[in-house]
């Protein structure tokens, strides 16, 4: 069974009802479901508490940027847009931008694992943009990029930075399952995609024409 | 009302990756357990969950640790078909071992030891590192998780390739996506509200 109503990760998968990809994901319903509904409760929740959308949208923005994946990026950027603040989402783009990095990367609690200890940026964001971005938001991007690249290097520190620019503990884990949220919905796209891509290479020959067909009406090869 | 941090000058963080049980410590107020609503009941899913330190912090956001929880139990326990149990939780092992979350790698290894009875072949993994050879096919499934781990991500038709010729169909491919992107969310959240300790010792 298919589901009819709005799917992000069918959305950003390119993923048609009816499709190959469209009945494999059907056999995992729950999480499906779920990745769903953890998306509604990140950016459409019923309590929003003290995260504003904007606050939720640019990091949002940040971090699929800064995972270079340019359906998701543009996906978030575009409802950050909508919000009315162009200079936040410029800042946004720019800070991107500077913070590109390869992980992940980070340090070992020291010991035998310490040889596997490997440097990466120790990202801040541009003390210029901080004054547009407000302490709060500028912080909250700083973490994103603890997460998305070094989430091995996180301490006490770090989540005080944001108790010292406003987050509140409740605020924080909102943000840090916001974040860690989207590392898992960029990667389920990407490999769906990756799978679709290559299924098509196999289809053809397997009695599964329709769903090439599908495939290829949809433009998702 | 000031919020602060969490620290325990005294616990001996585990600094090697282990098949052994260990503990985890907040590093910040989890929700008070006498004060748990509906809602937090509902986020928790499990009552059980409501002794654990890291459920209770999440619960901070019901909403999304209940759907995040749901998710979690389909992606690695709806096993009528698809992938086996065991290489799941070798999905899961791997981008932990690869993300650098040992409290993670230790309860995901242990599973993957329990359902695939090869503990010397998954504690090669936490000691080698995902560049450990094992079987083609156990390869196969670390490679696709070690790079889908990766950011920017290095997973495409090369690992999915790798997969279809050692016996992976596309749903258990699927299982394998699932199972390793899952833990990239998990692993952040481990590494990032909390630190590991050795076993039993949990904050009250």
């Amino acid at each position: 069974m298919s589901t009819i109503s709005f799917d992000i990760i069918d959305h950003l998968a390119d993923i048609q009802p009816g499709s190959h990809l469209d009945e494999l994901r059907s056999q995992r319903p729950q999480a499906r479901e779920n990745a769903q509904k953890s998306y509604s409760a990140l950016f459409d929740p019923d309590d929003a508490g003290n995260v504003s959308a904007l606050e939720r949208y640019a990091v949002a923005t940040f971090v699929t940027g800064l995972h270079r994946q340019s359906v998701a990026a543009d996906f978030y950027a575009a409802a950050l847009q909508k919000l009315d603040r162009p200079d936040i989402a410029d800042i946004v783009d720019a800070e991107i931008t500077r913070g590109l990095a390869k992980g992940p990367y980070g340090r070992y609690p020291e010991g035998p694992l310490s040889t596997e200890d490997e440097e990466g940026p120790d990202y801040r964001v541009f003390p210029g943009h901080e004054e547009i971005l407000g302490a709060r938001l500028a912080a909250a991007l700083q973490h994103a990029h603890l997460l998305v690249f070094h989430p091995r290097d996180a301490n006490p520190e770090a989540l005080q930075k944001l108790l010292g620019a406003g987050w509140s503990t409740t605020d924080i884990v909102t943000l840090s399952q916001l974040v860690a949220f989207l590392s898992f919905q960029i990667r389920v796209v990407a490999g769906l995609r990756a799978l679709a891509a290559t299924s098509n290479h196999t289809s053809a020959s397997s009695g599964e024409a329709p769903v090439f067909t599908a495939l290829l009406a949809s433009g998702a090869l | 009302m000031t919020e602060t941090t969490l620290t325990y000058p005294d616990n001996r963080e585990p600094s090697a990756f282990t098949q052994a049980e260990l503990g985890w410590l907040p590093w910040l107020e989890p929700f008070p357990s006498d004060q748990l609503t509906e809602r937090h009941w509902a986020g928790l899913v499990d009552p059980s969950r409501a002794r654990s330190p890291y459920f209770l912090l999440l619960a901070r956001d019901p909403d999304v640790l209940q759907a995040r929880t749901k998710a979690d139990k389909d992606i690695f326990y709806n096993t009528s078909n698809g992938l086996p149990r065991a290489e799941r939780e070798l999905a899961a092992t791997a981008a932990s071992r690869s993300n650098g979350c040992i409290y993670c790698a230790s309860v995901h290894s242990r599973f993957a030891t329990q359902y695939s009875k090869r503990g010397n072949d998954i504690q090669r993994l936490l000691d080698e590192g995902v560049d450990a050879r094992v079987d083609p096919r156990w390869d196969a499934i670390v490679d696709a998780s070690v790079a889908l781990t990766a950011t920017p991500l290095d997973f495409g038709d090369a690992q999915i390739e790798d997969l279809r010729k050692n016996g992976l169909g596309d749903l258990e491919i699927v299982d394998v996506i699932n199972g390793a992107a899952f833990f990239n969310w998990a692993n952040r959240l481990m590494l990032s509200l909390g630190e590991a300790a050795p076993s039993g010792k949990t904050s009250s």
